[in-house]
């Protein structure tokens, strides 16, 4: 009864700003991470040479650098010289960032297993070479690459919560305040997960929604 | 009639790497033609088809559609491609829509038609083929023999002055060569103009108005049907045809 109080009455109301801010950053980094992802894979099969070493750098650099480190990078680091972001925009640029990186490895392979023959065929009808890939190779690949570009977004709500190491009080940063003010770990910490869970079971839900709207029979 | 040809190919090199696989190949078409290109596996048939409208860039050698050069330039290249269709082996269709959308794509996205006359064209060259009754279902939903008809009416749709054939029934069993087989005698009939690679001796016997044997990148000898499947002149092309009766049977004079 004591335990249920305290949830109602002090968890909660802490807690649910934490959580709008958890929202926001994941509204705001699942898309443009896909986007980035996108272009980074389009950039690395079918741009030019110098556009497709770029893409492929940007995918090795930030598939090997640890997250954390980056958040550090973009909002320690960088204000030395003499660009500075807010937590919550540093927090986003480098979930971005990352997800775009692991995104386009998902949507590059997905291209490259699409047959070839669909792009000659697109090109006997006189579609130019971006034609092709916008209406035929892009529909056909991101069908095939949305179970792993899918949990990519499942992960980014997870490590959402490395924001808090920048300030950003989001929700697990907003448990961890009100844990250490009331030595409530366990019921707070509880309840932190089971919101975790909640977010991430409806993003799935989402996620096999849109599977089955994207499949076509073969 | 000394009308120009629809098309013609002159000369055509290719190799790739060290290996020659167009050694001057050289032929032209006539509006409402259908010509015949016969010969071994390796002799550079598909490869001629494909440098005929730029999928494969020659390294020598000239095409001209209706007297006009075709040129293999970005901006070029796209308007030629238009009026060449193509039908392949492995039929290409595009396994994301359905066999609507894919006839009515390219009218879309490269002719740039409204959507109602693209889908009123698109429905025309389905039924043309005898695929009406098929129209929304996936590529993985048709048969073979049904894939083939729908990816004719994709090249038909785009009005093109000549349909190149690659071994249109080579991936399809034999009980369903005959449905392609009749859309295309029909195009024939009807004036389509028409360069057909295949193996298939009864079509070409039939509906050709000229068979060409190819062998090692050039033709070696071309005539009426009468002429090659019953007197041709070298050895070369009757021990290639003695050896396609044994797999597609002993062709008779009667058709």
């Amino acid at each position: 009864m004591d335990s249920l109080l305290f949830i109602h009455n002090e968890l909660f109301p802490e807690l649910w700003k934490g959580w709008m801010v958890t929202l926001k950053l994941v509204a705001l980094s699942i898309p443009f991470g896909l986007l980035t992802g996108i272009l980074i894979a389009i950039g690395r099969v079918y741009g030019n040479r110098l556009i497709s070493s770029l893409c492929r750098l940007y995918v090795i650099f930030f598939k090997g650098c640890p997250l954390l480190l980056l958040l550090f990078v973009i909002y320690f680091g960088l204000p030395s010289l003499g660009i500075a972001f807010s937590p919550f925009v540093a927090s986003v640029l480098g979930f971005v960032l990352c997800n775009g990186a692991y995104t386009s490895e998902y949507i590059r392979g997905a291209i490259q297993s699409v047959k070839t023959g669909q792009m000659i065929a697109a090109q006997a009808l006189g579609m130019t070479k971006w034609q092709a890939v916008f209406y035929i190779i892009l529909p056909q690949a991101f069908r095939r690459a949305l179970p792993g570009v899918g949990n990519e977004m499942i992960y980014l709500i997870k490590y959402s919560s490395l924001a808090y190491m920048l300030t950003c009080v989001e929700l697990t940063g907003a448990g961890k305040i009100v844990a250490a003010r009331s030595f409530r770990f366990m019921e707070t910490f509880a309840v932190v997960g089971i919101i975790y869970l909640f977010m991430v079971s409806i993003a799935t839900k989402i996620l096999q929604w849109a599977e089955k709207k994207l499949s076509y029979p073969g | 009639m000394s009308t120009t040809p629809v098309l013609v190919v002159e000369n055509i090199h290719k190799s790739f790497g060290k290996v020659e696989i167009l050694k001057g190949a050289s032929f032209a078409v006539n509006k409402g033609e259908t010509k015949v290109i016969i010969g071994p596996s390796g002799a550079g048939k598909s490869t001629l088809l494909k440098c005929i409208n730029q999928l494969v860039i020659p390294d020598r050698g000239r095409v001209f559609l209706n007297g006009e050069e075709v040129l293999h330039s970005h901006s070029q290249i796209n308007r030629f491609r238009q009026k060449i269709g193509m039908v392949f082996q492995n039929f290409y269709l595009f396994d994301h829509i359905t066999a609507l959308e894919n006839v009515e794509i390219a009218l879309l996205k490269v002719k740039k038609m409204k959507r109602a006359e693209a889908r009123e064209k698109a429905l025309e060259e389905l039924n043309r083929v005898g695929m009406g009754d098929k129209v929304h279902l996936y590529p993985a939903e048709l048969s073979g023999g049904q894939a083939q008809r729908v990816s004719i009416a994709r090249a038909l749709a785009m009005d093109p002055e000549v349909i190149l054939f690659d071994e249109p029934t080579s991936a399809l069993d034999p009980e369903l060569t005959g449905e392609v087989l009749e859309v295309m005698r029909d195009l024939a009939k009807e004036g389509m103009t028409m360069v057909v690679v295949t193996h298939e001796m009864g079509f070409a016997s039939s509906v050709a108005d000229e068979v060409l044997f190819m062998e090692e990148g050039r033709f070696l000898e071309s005539g009426p049907p009468s002429q090659i499947f019953f007197h041709p002149r070298e050895e070369r092309t009757k021990k290639f045809l003695s050896r396609i009766s044994e797999l597609y049977g002993e062709l008779n004079k009667n058709g």
